[in-house]
């Protein structure tokens, strides 16, 4: 509560600040923005009775001040949501830039993100909002600020990122109220959640270098932070009458590779998710440590027209501890997960029209969800995109399974200037 | 000191004197429509025109630099200022003569740096008439090139050379060019299609003497098939400004510097 009044705070202290005259250098001031409608017709309704999983009017307005080193950037939302029948306002970005000759620095709200997949993230360890995913928002709202600190250095042998992120910022999933999904312990309506606190020894840490290496764009990653993931505590598994959702403490040690190949764009990422608090696996509230790999191909088979296929695989490493601890009553994951998508992208009439069809697929547990996408840009100005999310296949549990009667079809429109 | 009495004989020499080649006149024309000065920024005014008029504004800088002789490699920078939907976006091309490029596009709203993986010779740019090769030039050596005449564009002696690819991988049969005789710049270029009808027209509308530098400020490439065409206007043309080689990189991709890209 307290950081939402801090954002509408600082969203306008900032803003009243900019307007003064004070600016006189006004030429160099760009403001830029849009307003937007995005509404989300669901199958069948929403677990709380309404038809719609998203339907909200939002208007984004982007301030760029540069000042010689200095640039202040600032991104925010106002947003009416006639589901829940409430306006918001959102502090998407804010940061400054400060550039020196071999580093910078940016400090504030800031997304970043890292790694090569196209909707798979291994070394993208950076907060997501998956219910924007699933609702049909645009893309870019899957993607979530860091408040933070991010260093850039650049000497000649390599360039790195060095981030802190004091204040812990957990994954948004989909909300109970407006998509079916599956839990363990539905009667147990007593929950809490438990945020690591924001304290020196909770600061979360995240560096990457990179380089060419023999004409691929080499990565190095690692992180020390928490799991963006809730995972849950019941006080007593024999009679539960409260769940206790926590972040476990987590470090990703990872790499990607990606250049031209095979006439497209071939792209390799690994990540070892190294889950601190259990390195043993013997607690079942602590997720085990995982591997991961994904390979990823990108061409273009025609004019315009464009195919990326992505395979991923996971790996829990200690799975015998890990079926001994999980207790009974709850579903059990697989020793290794895998994961196909293909994308086709079709430019038309100049690049104006859009299709797009995008799809996960589980090959090992054989759910799915298939997202296709037509995008038309009315003019220089107005673009409208028209999709649907189908969901479905696997067990009750798995990812995309678990949110079969939750087919949607979406619009976003927007005007953008 | 004798090498430089035959540079200076060579100059001496009247031009019809020498018999240039087909490929020589195709070697200058490169040299001087993508490769002038070893670097080189413009501000770049793209209008999309359909049939019935109606239009689509590109605007972007355009940064390049050379690396090794004509013909050789170079490095594209560009910035994006419209349309609206594109604002801020950077895109990155390592072009080289005998094998594919590497681009790179930065999305501003994620700030997310990507490879991708478009073909130049069938892609269009961004939506417009023109090819990516279009823009940054063919290599020489894709094609069969033969001197077809010498003829007068307008007021411009010209040799008019037809070249055609040697594979079949763009989508016109044969290409003829208007060149000029004095500055080697393309004044006109015909894109036949595999039927042999005449599909696309270049023209050179608009040329300009920037630091010395001969330089086609307005451009049109119509098609003739869809009577779709789109009109390039170059401002704020400049060449050697001393673009450091740091600027083709990711850090700068999200970040490009104001100085280079106003």
């Amino acid at each position: 509560m307290s950081i939402r009044r801090l954002e509408f705070i600082f969203c306008f202290g900032v803003f009243a600040f900019l307007m003064l005259p004070f600016y006189a250098t006004a030429s160099d001031v760009s403001i830029h923005g849009f307003a937007q409608g995005n509404y989300s017709f669901g199958a069948r309704t929403n677990p709380e009775g309404k038809d719609f999983k998203w339907a909200e009017e939002r208007f984004q307005l982007k301030l760029d001040v540069p000042k010689e080193s200095f640039r202040l950037f600032i991104k925010t939302d106002a947003s009416f949501d006639h589901i829940d029948e409430k306006g918001s306002l959102e502090l998407r970005e804010g940061y400054i830039d400060y550039t020196a000759q071999k580093w910078d620095l940016r400090a504030g709200r800031q997304i970043i993100t890292w790694g090569l997949g196209d909707l798979i993230f291994i070394n993208d360890v950076f907060p997501k909002d998956y219910e924007a995913f699933f609702s049909g928002r645009p893309l870019e709202y899957m993607k979530r600020g860091i408040d933070g600190v991010k260093i850039g250095a650049y000497p000649e042998f390599a360039s790195f990122e060095f981030i802190a992120i004091p204040v812990f910022e957990p994954n948004n999933y989909t909300d109970a109220r407006r998509f079916y999904m599956f839990d363990p312990m539905p009667n147990v309506t007593n929950r809490e959640e438990k945020d690591p606190a924001s304290n020196f020894k909770n600061t979360e840490f995240a560096v990457r270098a990179y380089r060419d290496i023999a004409g691929f764009d080499a990565s190095v990653y690692f992180y020390r932070g928490f799991y963006r993931k809730p995972y849950m505590i019941p006080d007593d598994l024999n009679n539960t009458t409260k769940i206790t959702f926590h972040y476990p403490k987590l470090s990703v040690y990872g790499a990607s590779l990606q250049g031209r190949a095979l006439d497209g764009v071939l792209s390799f990422e690994a990540g070892w998710y190294d889950s601190r608090q259990d390195r043993k696996g013997v607690d079942y509230t602590v997720p085990n440590s995982q591997t991961k790999f994904l390979v990823g191909y990108q061409r273009q088979l025609w004019e315009d027209f464009t195919i990326g296929l992505q395979y991923f695989t996971e790996y829990m490493h200690d799975y015998s501890e890990y079926k001994k601890a999980q207790p009974g009553g709850l579903p059990k994951d697989r020793k290794t997960g895998q994961l196909a998508t293909v994308r086709l992208t079709q430019l038309l009439m100049h690049q104006t029209m859009k299709l797009s069809l995008f799809s996960f697929y589980s090959t090992s547990e054989g759910d799915y969800l298939i997202n296709p996408e037509i995008k038309y840009n009315f003019s220089d100005n107005i673009w409208a995109a028209i999709g649907a999310n189908i969901f479905g296949g696997g067990e009750k549990w798995s990812q995309f399974g678990q949110l079969d009667k939750n087919d949607n079809v979406y619009l976003q429109l927007r005007y953008e200037f | 000191m004798i090498r430089y009495l035959m540079v200076l004989l060579i100059m001496l020499l009247p031009i019809e004197a020498l018999a240039i080649s087909a490929e020589d006149v195709m070697k200058k024309s490169q040299a001087a429509f993508h490769y002038q000065g070893k670097d080189f920024k413009s501000r770049v005014v793209m209008k999309l025109i359909s049939k019935s008029g109606s239009e689509r504004v590109r605007e972007l800088t355009m940064l390049r630099k050379n690396f090794g002789e004509a013909g050789g490699d170079q490095k594209f920078f560009m910035y994006f200022f419209q349309p609206a939907d594109v604002k801020d976006m950077t895109f990155m091309v390592y072009k080289y003569p005998a094998k594919d490029d590497d681009r790179w596009l930065f999305i501003p709203a994620i700030n997310m740096v990507r490879r991708i993986a478009a073909q130049d010779k069938t892609s269009s740019f961004v939506g417009s008439d023109f090819t990516y090769e279009d823009v940054s030039g063919r290599d020489i050596q894709d094609d069969k090139h033969a001197l077809v005449k010498e003829e007068k564009l307008g007021a411009r002696d010209c040799y008019v050379v037809k070249s055609v690819p040697k594979a079949g991988d763009v989508d016109y049969s044969h290409k003829l060019s208007w060149v000029d005789k004095v500055n080697s710049l393309p004044l006109k270029e015909e894109y036949y299609d595999k039927k042999g009808e005449l599909a696309r027209v270049f023209t050179a509308d608009e040329t300009k003497d920037v630091k010395g530098f001969p330089t086609i400020t307005k451009r049109t490439m119509k098609n003739l098939h869809s009577g779709h065409r789109t009109e390039v206007t170059y401002t704020k043309t400049d060449y050697n400004i001393g673009i450091e080689d740091s600027l083709f990189s990711e850090r700068f991709l999200k970040q490009p510097p104001k100085k280079w890209i106003e």
